[in-house]
């Protein structure tokens, strides 16, 4: 692995050097902060409906309703913004030659390729860390759940995990940034998308299977509090593979020299 | 130091390298000359190990490439050429820069700041040193380039086209650098300007088409090619009997007329190979009453040698 630390250091801070990082933060706190406030209200005309009908108030769930959705609509978010974070990672050292040197560098190969994965995963993290003044708000409201929300966020995190994998694989392609992160909104969006198709299949194996490839389905369980082993398994395998083929095309160097 | 055995790289049908050997000893700078697209930038990226060859063997310092990779990277310093001038990440500074290559190169934490210090140095840069290097100009680029080639002390410089884009005085700067690395470390440096080699270089390799045409020191090369003396002869004297008495020295091969200047006439005068006939071409003139305004040498330069050779090579 050597090389991992010195890159995931460079590339984390070639994220923050340039305006990137903030953009990227800013719109996402924007967003999911719109989510977040737009639940609170909505929980808050809820619970005072709620006050006239106990059996209504029995069912409320703080965490759940403001949160679950927020969850969900963040793996929303990142299926966008996942694209904007990978596609630069090896596309760029092709386009300016840079990845000449680098690999002529005492490093390994799994070494860059970790190492910009983690930078990717490590922005996404900051991300997450920010968000986290939902919750901690919330806390001051009501009573909130730690368990799910811990779930909710390692479901988040190992969602983007598969994302910023998927991508890196497609920035490792191409030199050309544009079309490294239209194939990572494209593909994941249809892995995404997949999972909906699931309800008009007949055929009961097909079903299973397209439904366990989208990549949406798994993160409900995590949105919703449970851990799944399924569902962690099917992430990280994700995230393995695709690693796996970004390591293949740095060695297939032929194809742009 | 450097050990290359019939090495070949097909990038599918085409060849860029094939079956290329050659050696170069430690401490040696060795000039790899030839025209663009001879396969110069391909060898070097097989011997830095960027690209694996297609068959053949290439070592440095006895670690086979294709077996110890990164123990072989581990002595190399490499400045590529790069397709929009030497590859560097645009947004950190000289010395941030310099420290992650230190970092990355595995140099050990307590020695990164003297190796990035001296690399700074040697090439010049210690006035820039905390500008951002993308909007340095292009010949700081390209001493940014050497700097990290420099950074970790490796053995063995590996330079593709070190001086190109550079202006007369950074050239001159660039090869006083490389020509004070010769004895300490063994650099292979690419090129296609001729006088850098015989400037710099202690051993040049001619290479065209991937293939290996000529190797030897400058004036090794420069006397394998010469096919006869030629001499530049300058004679005040009437013309047609200056001809004819020329013609009569034994071992005069081909005389022509060069120029002719009211009683002055330049001759060049070929004669045979092994035999310096300068005494008795100069005899031979004084004994008549002329005037020797002139008896010169010629020798063919570098520059004919690769035309002749490159030419060669193409027409077969």
């Amino acid at each position: 692995m050597t090389g991992l630390i010195p890159i995931f250091k460079r590339e984390l801070r070639a994220y923050f050097r340039s305006p990137v990082a903030y953009v990227v933060i800013a719109m996402f706190l924007l967003i999911t902060g719109y989510f977040y406030y737009n639940n609170l209200a909505l929980f808050s005309i809820i619970s005072m409906q709620a006050i006239q009908n106990p059996s209504l108030a029995q069912e409320l769930n703080f965490t759940e309703m403001v949160l679950n959705s927020v969850f969900r609509n963040m793996g929303v978010i990142f299926l966008f913004l996942a694209p904007l974070l990978t596609m630069r990672l090896f596309s760029e050292e092709k386009r300016t030659g840079t990845i000449e040197l680098l690999l002529t560098w005492p490093v390994k190969d799994l070494g860059v390729a970790l190492g910009k994965f983690g930078a990717a995963l490590g922005l996404v993290v900051v991300m997450l860390a920010l968000t986290g003044t939902y919750p901690a708000l919330m806390s001051g409201l009501g009573q909130v759940e730690l368990g799910a929300i811990f779930s909710g966020y390692l479901g988040i995190f190992l969602m983007s995990a598969s994302l910023i994998a998927l991508g890196m694989w497609f920035s490792s392609l191409t030199e050309n940034q544009i079309i490294a992160g239209t194939l990572t909104l494209v593909i994941s969006l249809l892995l995404w998308v997949i999972g909906w198709a699931g309800t008009f299949i007949k055929h009961d194996l097909m079903r299973a299977v397209i439904s366990e490839i989208a990549i949406a389905g798994h993160l409900d369980n995590f949105a919703k509090g449970v851990i799944d082993t399924r569902d962690v398994i099917y992430y990280l395998s994700f995230t393995a593979f695709f690693i796996f083929l970004t390591l293949r095309s740095l060695e297939s160097r032929l194809r742009r020299v | 130091m450097i050990q290359v055995d019939n090495l070949s790289k097909y990038f599918g049908h085409v060849g860029a390298v094939k079956d290329l050997s050659f050696s170069v000893n430690k401490g040696e700078v060795v000039g790899f000359l030839g025209p663009n697209g001879a396969g110069k930038t391909t060898t070097m990226r097989i011997l830095t190990g960027f690209l694996p060859a297609t068959e053949g063997k290439a070592q440095v310092a006895g670690l086979d490439l294709s077996k110890y990779p990164l123990e072989a990277r581990r002595l190399i310093g490499y400045l590529p050429e790069g397709i929009q001038g030497v590859p560097l990440y645009h947004e950190m500074t000289v010395t941030q820069y310099l420290s992650f290559v230190a970092e990355a190169k595995g140099v050990k934490k307590e020695k990164r700041k003297a190796t990035v210090d001296s690399a700074l140095e040697s090439c010049g840069l210690v006035g820039v040193r905390n500008r951002i290097s993308g909007k340095l100009s292009k010949g700081f680029r390209q001493r940014v380039g050497l700097a990290q080639a420099l950074v970790g002390d490796p053995e063995v410089l590996i330079l593709d086209e070190p001086t190109i884009g550079l202006d007369p005085e950074q050239i001159i700067e660039i090869r006083e650098l490389i020509r004070k690395m010769a004895g300490q470390r063994t650099v292979i440096l690419s090129t296609h300007i001729l006088p850098e080699v015989s400037m710099t270089c202690q051993r040049v390799l001619i290479i065209n088409e991937g293939r290996l045409v000529a190797m030897g020191t400058p004036e090794e090369l420069m006397s394998q090619t010469k096919e006869a003396n030629k001499l530049n002869l300058t004679v005040e004297g009437p013309p047609e009997e200056v001809r004819q008495c020329l013609n009569g020295v034994p071992g005069v091969v081909r005389l022509s007329l060069q120029g002719e200047q009211g009683n002055q006439t330049t001759f060049l005068v070929e004669t045979d190979t092994q035999l310096d006939k300068r005494r008795e071409l100069a005899a031979a003139v004084v004994n008549n009453g002329w005037g020797l305004l002139e008896l010169k040498q010629v020798s063919a330069n570098l520059e004919e040698i690769f035309v002749k050779l490159v030419k060669h090579e193409g027409g077969e």
